[in-house]
């Protein structure tokens, strides 16, 4: 009887260990092949650093960058789509004045996931905020619940969209942190890379060797409307 | 025995001679095959299609293959640069045919990728 257990055991260690083997080199090769992704990861965070004192008045440069990388019209009436405007702002008292490029700030909380009905709004991996717009409805919720005005609905039918950039009529959308241009292994925005001042540090704040990492370790930066807690990956220094 | 192979033969010819006649004539650009087999691509690309949309929006797991950009970077016609712009465009022609309605290029770009770069270098 115990012979027979020894076997039965032998048996079932050797067959265990076949097909352990038999496995692990196809997981590998998924693996490889579906190319487990390093844009979606969650090691890392995206996000920016804008240096409020580099930021000029009057400078547009990556307003119209943004608009020529994603095919906006440039216009900036109530209903034409802004991913990214410049904000004048000054303190009556001081007169201090100052002029900062504001855009979706990529929460790591963010309200317009929370209140979207249809689950379009949604946060990936890597912290970058988007709309699926083969899900979205429409309702402009998450408009309402953006904090920061960041948010857009597209009112007319649009032409001629930038292949790496749909976008169409019924929709909302914003900023997408040129999603299309990271997920490529590019490692910089349209409007960073614009900025002649060199005003907006765009890198993975999680990397403690990136640059934006060790920026924001050794100046003063803040969140815009911290008091709500939503974490942006956003910052702005002297503001 | 005669009258039945008539009486098939006559089935057959019709059937052929309906399926030549209807079936939708396509533009299909520079064509080839990169996917799959065009029998098979016929049958399920708007699986693929809704796949890959999946993994690009939501993962960022962009396999250039599968995705609409591709599809259109070939099949676009040589002499327009698009798939929609004709009766005969490849998409078109195909979703007229079975009566689908198409809505993918109100928001994608339906013109070849070069085209297009062309087009914004001017």
């Amino acid at each position: 009887m115990s012979d027979l257990n020894t076997q039965r055991r032998q048996f079932l260690k050797t067959s265990l260990g076949a097909a352990a083997v038999a496995i692990a080199p196809g997981m590998l090769l998924f693996d490889t092949a579906h190319g487990k992704a390093e844009a979606g990861s969650s090691k890392v965070r995206w996000g920016m650093l804008i240096d409020t004192a580099q930021c000029q008045d009057g400078c547009n440069d990556c307003v119209t960058a943004c608009n020529k990388e994603n095919g906006l019209s440039g216009g900036t009436s109530a209903t034409d789509s802004q991913w990214i405007r410049k904000i004048d702002l000054k303190d009556i008292r001081s007169g201090r004045a100052l002029s900062l490029p504001m855009m979706c700030q990529h929460c790591e909380e963010p309200p317009c996931v929370d209140v979207c009905p249809t689950a379009a709004s949604f946060k990936r991996a890597d912290g970058i905020v988007l709309v699926d717009r083969h899900r979205c409805i429409g309702c402009r919720y998450c408009m309402m619940a953006c904090p920061y005005k960041a948010r857009s609905f597209v009112h007319e039918p649009l032409q001629d969209q930038k292949p790496d950039v749909p976008r169409g009529k019924g929709t909302v959308e914003s900023c997408t942190l040129c999603v299309h241009r990271l997920d490529k292994g590019q490692q910089t925005t349209a409007c960073a890379e614009a900025c002649k001042n060199k005003a907006i540090l765009f890198g993975n704040l999680n990397d403690e060797n990136s640059e934006i990492a060790q920026k924001i370790r050794s100046v003063a930066s803040v969140q815009v409307r911290a008091d709500l807690q939503l974490n942006p990956g956003i910052r702005y220094q002297g503001l | 025995m005669k009258l039945l192979a008539s009486l098939l033969l006559c089935l057959f010819v019709s059937v052929a001679w309906a399926a030549e006649g209807d079936t939708p004539k396509l533009d299909i650009g520079k064509g080839g095959q990169c996917v799959r087999d065009p029998q098979w691509m016929r049958k399920n690309h708007m699986h693929l299609l809704v796949h890959q949309r999946d993994e690009t929006v939501r993962k960022g797991n962009r396999i250039e293959q599968d995705g609409l950009k591709n599809c259109v970077e070939c099949h676009a016609s040589l002499s327009d640069n698009s798939v929609i712009a004709r009766d005969d465009s490849f998409c078109v022609g195909c979703h007229r045919y079975a009566a689908v309605k198409i809505d993918c290029f109100e928001c994608h770009a339906s013109k070849r990728r070069t085209a297009l770069v062309m087009k914004d270098g001017k």
